[in-house]
């Protein structure tokens, strides 16, 4: 047994704390408001390469949305390079972070606004295709799930090495489906955490 | 710095399936869990220092007009990894009931009054020795709908970046000998004792600041330990 602290559940009420600003609408007067750190709004005004948005439904066990939980990505920039000391190439563009965070509404809905990722190396000198990490909270969750997110308009999905490790009729539910917003490509990333369709999660 | 996430750390985390605490049947995933190698997405992370805290922001007491009620206290530690080095530079934010046990959000509907001094919400980057502290007031123990008579422990809620996407840590600090304990799923959803133990503040008598605060220690270990060149060899 390791020494590492236990992981907790996220609860109900983090909203306040972690994602004030977010979709979830939590302040009973309007006078409790409080700064935000991160947000679903990755885009800084550096950024280069294609905007997009992401939206999706994340429901339970028996379909139903669920309406506290959060959801936080992280992604390399359009080049493909990470914002992160464990990535040692040169990133032009600075500002970006590639890190967001979501809390859903009564719907259960979340939704990102950011930049669509470059391939990013892989294990064993193999690239992997455009993906975008997600990690999820919720209550009556008392750990975090990993899944990912991979873009439907991709033809390196085919030669990617983690969505090799998934079995082939389950690889559909880590693909994220474009549709068209006016200019803006928009992906539906729908997450079903339990039951049919259940979508893939990792053990990392 | 070049770290390794061994996956057997994890066996002191609660199951995903823990079905004393009701809500996890729905929310847990029901087939196995993909394993798969940690990528560079995976093993690098955000980095959010001291540009993301503001002055003032560790201090639960002082964001609105007057002092909120309840007991004045200070809770203090370090982040390290699995090695005890010093997490440095790394985002903890906390949130918390306010003394009478209510939470300043609109699902609360528990009858115990809000306190217009304090939102309950709290944030620090840690020092080059990984040291982190707040002040705040001790939260009280709140009812919740998982059985007959459930009441949750004091506890402060805790969220942790650490070195790469691997370390994030979501958890929860408790105080020491709460009467509460054997009776919260969600406390004993982990089933080692000595795990449990780790989530459990220590009362610091030595930076309880005299007629002014009670102090506590809590120090938060995250996943990630020094990866030796027999590991990198192993493929
Ligand atoms: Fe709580």
């Amino acid at each position: 047994m390791s020494d590492i602290t236990p992981s907790q559940t996220v609860g109900p009420f983090f909203a306040y704390g972690l994602a004030p600003k977010g979709r979830c609408h939590w302040d009973p007067n309007g006078s409790y408001s409080w700064k935000e750190t991160v947000g679903d709004n990755l885009v800084t005004p550096d950024a280069t390469g294609q905007k997009i948005h992401i939206e999706g439904r994340i429901t339970d066990g028996d379909g139903m949305p669920i309406n506290d939980a959060m959801l936080e990505i992280w992604q390399a920039d359009a080049q493909g390079r990470y914002a992160s000391p464990a990535d040692n190439r040169a990133r032009p563009n600075t500002q970006f972070k590639g890190f967001g965070r979501s809390a859903t509404d009564k719907d259960g809905v979340f939704g990102f606004d950011t930049i669509k990722p470059g391939a990013v190396p892989g294990p064993n000198g193999k690239t992997q295709a455009p993906h975008i990490v997600f990690c999820i909270f919720s209550r009556g969750m008392l750990r975090q799930i990993y899944t990912r997110m991979y873009f439907s308009d991709e033809g390196a999905n085919a030669a990617d090495p983690i969505l090799a490790l998934v079995p082939e009729d389950r690889r559909g539910t880590l693909v994220a489906h474009k549709t068209m917003k006016g200019d803006l490509p928009v992906y539906r990333f729908d997450i079903r955490v339990q039951g049919e369709n259940e979508t893939v999660f990792f053990q990392v | 710095m070049s770290l390794i996430y061994p996956v057997k750390s994890l066996d002191a985390y609660p199951k995903h399936l823990s079905p004393e605490y009701r809500s996890t049947v729905k929310r847990s995933p029901s087939k196995p869990l993909i394993i798969m190698p940690h990528t560079l997405s995976e093993l690098s992370g955000p980095v959010y220092g001291h540009d993301a805290v503001q002055e003032g922001d560790n201090d639960l007491t002082k964001q609105h007009k007057g002092e909120p009620l309840g007991e004045r206290i200070i809770v203090h530690g370090h982040v390290l990894d699995e090695d005890k080095r010093p997490v440095p530079d790394t985002l903890v934010e906390i949130w918390q009931a306010n003394a009478c046990g209510r939470y300043v959000h609109n699902v609360d509907q528990h009858p115990a009054p809000l306190d217009p001094n304090f939102t309950g919400a709290g944030r620090a980057v840690t020092d080059k020795h990984g040291y982190y502290k707040f002040i705040t007031v001790k939260p009280g123990a709140y009812p919740w709908g998982n059985h007959h008579n459930a009441w949750r422990p004091n506890h402060i809620h805790f969220s942790v970046f650490g070195h790469s996407f691997l370390s994030r840590l979501v958890t929860q600090m408790y105080f020491p000998g709460d009467y509460l304990f054997p009776f919260d799923p969600i406390f004993n959803s982990v089933t080692d004792e000595k795990a449990r133990n780790r989530m459990v503040s220590t009362f610091d008598l030595e930076n309880t600041i005299p007629d002014w605060a009670l102090c506590f220690r809590f120090d938060i270990v995250l996943r990630g330990r020094e990866a030796t060149p027999l590991d990198t060899d192993k493929h």
